[in-house]
């Protein structure tokens, strides 16, 4: 069987064996045994040469693209990161440095501030102290003032009396007398 | 009109190569789709680029690395990135050879299921060599799951042995089977529209429209089972790939 049909005939002579609708030998082609050996050993050939292809050539570099996809991606991702660690560091330092800003405005107006209240103080004691002087010495101006003029109503006091005595009794009174008379009612 | 759904699965040698013993070694219909496919599938992996941000092409390519990578890792761990080239392999060459199949005219490569065993016996024998140059002795205890009764043990055993066994066979039918009836199923109600309109005149073409309408539905159906099919007997591949990586489980 494995003679009588298959390989050995050309391909003209199996042209006419198909024309009239049957087959080579009325068998069903996919258990014709005589064609085993040719497709075998095509199935070797072809799959061998495949195997090769894809293992040597084509795996390497689909996975290899893959990969470098990948690892690119990755990398992109890593710098991204990166990038944004940087940035919030930035940030941090900014805020850092307004907020210390802030404090040093702070501190520097509150230091001005109690400097000019300081002043402002110094100068109202001087002023109340220049005042206070000058009150205490119109004070005392104002006591001698009146001491004095407390003086001269005694001496007022005891001439008027000695004149009204003189002239209501006729008599002209001691001095001393008088002087003692308007001293006890001036205290009076 | 005569209805051939068969017709579509003959091999037509075009050239001889040569002769081991009494075999002619020719390059078939069925050579040529495989150097169809494996083109296809170089073009979509070579030349597709290697941008930052991929163009289409490039977009199928790492699509398919990740897919198949993904299905990997799922199944077989990280220790089963090992076999990505095989597996890979598998899977586009199914993928690629499928899809290819499903445009009329064409043939489909693994409508045949001598090159399905082929892909199987690869598999079963990259389990059973790799499994046992890295586990030796011990991986045989695949044939021994944990926690059995030792009275149902031998039983267990011999459907575990059995099994094992029939993987090669299962892997490639499942594939092959799938690809013949969905084509002998697509010609089969294509055929029906022709059939009905040349023999009934108006009214077989209008009454084709039906059969047209199925033909339609198996189409799309076809595309997703030629890449499901592809997609199972890699996760398949894994899985048993996986028995090899860790006998234990």
């Amino acid at each position: 069987m494995a003679e009588s049909h298959g390989g050995a005939k050309g391909p003209a002579t199996d042209a006419h064996t198909e024309a009239d609708g049957g087959h080579h030998s009325g068998g069903f082609p996919p258990f014709e045994s005589s064609t085993f050996a040719s497709q075998l050993v095509s199935l070797a050939i072809f799959f061998v040469l495949l195997y090769v292809i894809v293992s040597k050539l084509a795996l390497p570099k689909v996975g290899g693209a893959i990969e470098a996809r990948q690892s690119k991606i990755e990398g992109d991702l890593a710098e991204a990161q990166k990038l944004k660690d940087q940035s919030e560091a930035a940030l941090k330092a900014y805020e850092g440095e307004l907020a210390s800003a802030r404090s040093r405005a702070q501190a520097i107006g509150n230091e001005s501030r109690d400097k000019a209240n300081a002043q402002a103080e110094a100068e109202r004691k001087a002023l109340e102290e220049q005042l206070s002087a000058k009150l205490a010495e119109a004070e005392k101006t104002i006591a001698s003032t009146r001491a004095t003029a407390m003086s001269n109503v005694r001496g007022i006091a005891s001439d008027a009396a000695g004149t009204i005595v003189q002239q209501l009794t006729g008599v002209v009174p001691d001095a001393a007398s008088v002087n003692a008379a308007v001293d006890a009612s001036l205290k009076g | 009109m005569k209805i051939d759904p068969i017709h579509q699965f003959n091999i037509e040698p075009l050239f001889t190569i040569g002769h081991i013993g009494h075999q002619t070694i020719a390059f078939t219909n069925s050579s040529l789709y495989m150097l169809v496919a494996v083109a296809i599938i170089s073009i979509l992996m070579l030349a597709s680029g290697t941008q930052l941000v991929p163009g289409r092409l490039q977009s199928v390519a790492e699509i398919s690395y990740e897919f198949v990578a993904s299905t990997i890792r799922s199944t077989a761990g990280a220790e089963g990135m090992k076999f990505f080239p095989l597996i890979f392999s598998l899977f586009m060459f199914i993928c690629v050879s499928n899809l290819v199949g499903i445009i009329p005219y064409t043939f489909t490569i693994s409508s045949h299921l001598i090159v399905t065993a082929g892909l199987a016996l690869l598999v079963f024998f990259t389990v059973l060599i790799y499994g046992v140059a890295k586990n030796g002795v011990k991986f045989f205890k695949i044939f021994v799951p944990h926690g059995v009764p030792g009275y149902v043990l031998p039983l267990v055993m011999f459907i575990e042995v059995l099994s094992f066994f029939l993987r090669p066979v299962s892997h490639s039918i499942r594939l092959f089977a799938n690809m013949l009836a969905g084509h002998i199923a697509l010609k089969v109600f294509a055929g029906f529209v022709a059939m009905l309109g040349f023999s009934l005149g108006a009214i077989g073409w209008v009454g084709g429209v039906l059969p047209l309408a199925l033909t339609i539905a198996l189409y799309a159906l076809e595309i997703l089972v030629a890449f499901l099919q592809a997609y199972v007997f890699a996760i398949l591949t894994c899985i048993y790939l996986n028995d090899a990586i860790h006998p234990g489980h």
